[in-house]
């Protein structure tokens, strides 16, 4: 096995969402917790994708943000290279080897700042670069390499289409040098047509550069693009984890099931099919036992008593007593 | 293009040629401004050159009546002095009391703001509540509390040296909220925005973030609620020197001269209050319609 | 004789550096019963399509020429007054967010009483029976429970399910939904897709579904009208639009798609970006990004014409041309 670039282990987030000190003790309520990320594990090995998908709501982009210590764990460890993120992160020689991409290009830019400063700005940070020249060089070089001109530099992001905007902040993320980037759904902002140029350009630049990508999507056609491995989130979970193309080709875990159902296609021309009811719950009181259980087609009294535990089908990794123990209807 | 080519071009000096009230409080609020900078090179008189000043002079009506001289436009004061001249010195005192209050104001209430937007928690708590405590207090409040304050901590052969910085102390004090709460506000808004997380990610400081990131970002809504109160600190200034605790008859402002003129406005010699009251209006007025111009041509909801 | 005409539609938004056309000449029918969709990116003209059918175009917009026809009659150059019965009655919207178009301080019964007894002669107590009807039909669990609850108390996929029965229930002949999936998520979306197309089709209700996702398009609509830079730039059966397009926009935009079936190792993709308002080229809107473009795409602008099963404003397909 390849090395390990990025290690998760048991990894959780919880988030107070209690009321204001002062109105929480007049009306002597407890605190309340929210737990966006709970007992995640995965590892991301040098030069491949891992995506995670889910819902709105599933705690992907909180772990987007573990990932680039940009929240602390509550519970597990990151480990970066081998090393604690926190620790790897107080060194900057660390720290300028991960970068991430961000969702939205219309606020992922400072409107006041110029795109070369935009560009330069981890490059003057890291201390990379010193020479006025050579960072001038530097970022028309960046600017090229995604698809834009060096003279692009001059302008303002407003100046710039939203695609445009994107290459710039690759070009950003980019700058520092940087061996693992997490994307957080870099493309859902984004026109098709558009989106196909910037899924290119990642794929292209991860050939290249020998990237590695922590991918973060609701868009199951874009990761099964993407990915090498694949993690599908729900409620917090990881409820699948494996290589893409075996999730894809034999989805295991009903919600995996039921997502790649339910998504539109465009090769669904005139067929009709039964979508699954319910909607997510919210995470503030998720359901007991398995929390999928209350849209489960396969739920039994166990999935509503106890959580299920990670168990290995084939390159799989799947959180389901129905699949554990050969349930199917 | 460059700059200036740009500025020409642009939506905003659009708006402004659009909209008459605008450029008509500009040109009153231009003709005040410069009126009171070059008040020594332009006024026609001294008012406070002793040796010109005679009581013959005094109480002379405006030259448009009976009595008038065209000498003295506005007519004179008690002591002989010249309106005009009066109320353009004093013009020029009361917008430099203003101008440095709210520059204060803006850098305690921009820092406050910034800090307490930024940390969020306990900081942002304290701070925020320090804020509403003070604006549940009228301004003008606080300025004569701040001001009885330091008068009666320094010793008296500083008051007149000093007075005019006392009250840019007092009404900057007094101001300062207002611009911590807005800033604070548009700060929130501009944490959550990923560009601030990019600027997080490489592990840029907290110091760095804010100035280099956030500030420009938040310092448009702020100043144009600095343009409405540069009006509101002039009126605190005069009504300070208007209630006398202000700036003394050797410093005459514009509040000076209308409480000054006040005592003889019923003795017939209505001009000396007056004139200085229209002047005030006329100039906190047009800060004011140019504050609200502002406001209106960069809210792009308005556009 | 189809229930909407659109003939000639053009949309201008006066600007003080010139008037920009949002829309330019687009012509489409819907038939009663029929699903029209209307897919193009962003800044393509299909929200504002639809606003100007309902007459909701924000000013300074305007419709500066066409036509629009329902049922053979004008409503384009219909006062205010005279537009209000036709929308809601003959016309229902859903938009994207549901939130923006229920009034978060009426109970949804008394949003839906409301909006049949404006349309609809019926007593107060018939009016809630039908609301209750429904919201039931919107597959509102408990509906006659719910009936008084308000927005809030509702998630998001049931909010957009009573903003669905609130632009049904006056039994309009056309709905125009825009993006009625696309604040979503994707689970929910197959769940309000089926509904819709289930209720329109009970209903024998026509439906102008404007969306940037194709997927939706394919599994909803019959016909499909993609636009480009505010003209239609190819229309006609789904299928056919899909499977075969014929305008080179149309199959680049296909090809952009990643699939579930299959993985590529790269994606189509169509370089450079849809022009603005401002700029757009002369000639064939689309031609600075086409492969396939000649002489004539540069200097003339190609309206619809025969391209094999659909239809499409490409030069490809005018008569003798050699290029086919």
């Amino acid at each position: 096995m390849s090395e390990i670039v990025l290690d998760a282990v048991e990894v959780s987030r919880d988030f107070d969402v209690s009321k204001p000190w002062l109105q929480r003790v007049v009306s002597r309520e407890p605190k309340r917790t929210l737990r966006a990320v709970d007992n995640v594990s995965f590892a991301i090995s040098r030069g491949t994708t891992l995506s995670l998908v889910g819902e709105s709501g599933c705690g992907k982009s909180t772990v987007a943000r573990l990932a680039v210590g940009l929240y602390a764990p509550s519970g597990g460890e990151i480990r970066f290279e081998g090393q604690p993120l926190s620790a790897a992160r107080a060194q900057a020689a660390l720290r300028r080897r991960m970068n991430m991409i961000f969702q939205d290009p219309y606020a992922s830019l400072n409107p006041r700042w110029r795109v070369r400063d935009i560009v330069a700005e981890p490059i003057r940070a890291f201390g990379l670069l010193t020479a006025r020249d050579a960072i001038t060089a530097r970022v028309g070089e960046l600017l090229t390499q995604v698809g834009l001109a060096p003279a692009d530099g001059e302008k303002y992001p407003h100046e710039f289409s939203g695609g445009q905007r994107q290459r710039i902040s690759i070009a950003r993320a980019l700058s520092s040098e940087p061996e693992f980037l997490v994307c957080d759904e870099p493309t859902s902002a984004l026109d098709v047509s558009v989106q196909a140029q910037i899924l290119n350009l990642m794929r292209d630049l991860q050939q290249r550069l020998g990237l590695t990508y922590l991918f973060i999507s609701h868009n199951l056609a874009v990761v099964r693009h993407m990915s090498d491995r694949l993690g599908v989130m729900y409620l917090g979970r990881i409820v699948e984890l494996g290589p893409g193309e075996d999730v894809f080709r034999t989805p295991r875990h009903p919600y995996t099931r039921l997502l790649l159902d339910a998504i539109p296609d465009l090769d669904m021309v005139g067929k009709s099919r039964t979508p699954v009811g319910g909607e997510v719950p919210s995470p503030i009181d998720p359901p007991s036992g398995c929390t999928f259980h209350p849209r489960c087609p396969l739920a039994n009294d166990r999935c509503r008593r106890e959580k299920p535990a990670h168990t290995k089908h084939g390159n799989v990794l799947v959180a389901c007593h129905a699949v554990e123990e050969g349930r199917t209807a | 293009m460059n700059a200036v080519a740009r500025f020409i071009d642009s939506d905003f000096l659009y708006s402004f040629r659009r909209s008459p009230v605008a450029i008509i409080s500009a040109l009153v609020a231009l003709v005040c401004v410069f009126g009171a900078i070059l008040s020594p090179w332009i006024a026609p008189h001294d008012p406070f050159d002793l040796a010109s000043l005679s009581l013959m002079d005094s109480f002379k009506p405006p030259a448009f009546m009976a009595d008038g001289e065209n000498a003295y436009l506005l007519g004179t004061d008690d002591q002989g002095r010249d309106l005009l001249s009066g109320i353009m010195y004093g013009t020029r005192i009361s917008l430099f009391v203003g101008v440095l209050a709210i520059g204060f104001a803006l850098a305690v209430g921009i820092t406050v703001g910034l800090v307490a937007g930024y940390m969020g928690g306990t900081v942002d708590a304290v701070l925020m509540r320090i804020a509403d405590v003070q604006l549940t207090f009228p301004a003008i409040l606080i300025a004569l509390l701040v001001d009885g304050v330091v008068r009666a901590v320094l010793p008296r052969e500083f008051h007149e040296k000093i007075e005019i910085y006392v009250l840019v102390f007092a009404i900057g004090i007094a101001r300062w909220p207002q611009f911590a709460r807005t800033v604070r506000g548009s700060t929130l808004v501009e944490r959550g925005r990923e560009y601030v997380m990019a600027a997080q990610v490489i592990g840029l400081s907290r110091a760095r973030i804010m100035i280099s990131h956030i500030l420009p970002n938040v310092l448009g809504p702020v100043l144009v609620i600095a343009t409405l109160n540069l009006g509101l600190a002039i009126l605190d200034e005069a009504t300070l020197s208007f209630l006398g605790v202000g700036l003394p008859p050797t410093q005459p402002s514009l509040g000076t001269l209308i409480r000054i003129g006040n005592d003889f406005l019923f003795s017939g010699e209505w001009w000396v209050t007056i004139f200085p009251g229209i002047a005030l209006a006329l100039m906190v007025l047009s800060i004011n319609l140019l504050g609200d111009w502002l406001r209106d041509a960069l809210n792009p909801r308005l556009r | 004789m189809p229930l909407l005409e659109v003939q000639n539609l053009t949309v201008e938004f006066p600007t003080r550096r010139g008037v920009l056309r949002a829309l330019d000449g687009i012509s489409f029918d819907i038939n009663a019963g029929e699903v029209l969709g209307v897919v193009g990116e962003s800044g393509a003209g299909k929200s504002l399509t639809g606003a100007a059918i309902i007459g909701l175009l924000e000013p300074p917009g305007r419709v500066a020429g066409g036509q629009i026809l329902l049922n053979g009659s004008r409503i384009d150059n219909l006062s205010r007054d005279k537009l209000r019965p036709i929308r809601g009655k003959q016309i229902g919207a859903i938009f994207q967010d549901p939130l923006t178009t229920l009034n978060p301080l009426y109970s949804v019964g008394r949003q839906l009483v409301e909006t049949i007894q404006t349309h609809l002669k019926l007593s107060d107590r018939d009016a809630r029976e039908r609301a209750v009807q429904w919201l039931e039909e919107v597959g509102i669990p408990a509906a006659r429970q719910r009936i008084d609850a308000y927005p809030h108390e509702f998630s998001g996929g049931m909010r957009q399910r009573v903003v669905i029965a609130l632009a049904l229930c006056a039994e309009p002949r056309l709905v125009i939904a825009d993006e009625p999936t696309t604040a979503l998520d994707v689970s929910i979306q197959a769940q309000i897709i089926a509904l819709l197309r289930g209720l329109t089709r009970d209903h024998g209700t026509s439906v102008m579904l404007v969306t940037h996702d194709m997927g939706v398009i394919a599994e909803t609509a019959d016909r499909v009208a993609v636009m480009y830079a505010g003209r239609i730039a190819e229309i006609g059966p789904v299928r056919d639009v899909v499977k075969h397009p014929a305008h080179p926009y149309t199959e680049g935009l296909m090809g952009s798609i990643p699939s579930l079936e299959h993985r590529v190792e790269r994606l189509r993709q169509i370089d450079g970006a849809m022009p603005r308002l401002t700029a757009i080229p002369r000639g064939c809107a689309f031609n600075p990004r086409c492969p396939k473009v000649f002489d004539r795409c540069r200097n003339d602008r190609p309206e619809l014409m025969e391209a094999g099963v659909t239809r499409a404003a490409c030069w490809l397909y005018a008569r003798g041309a050699a290029h086919v």
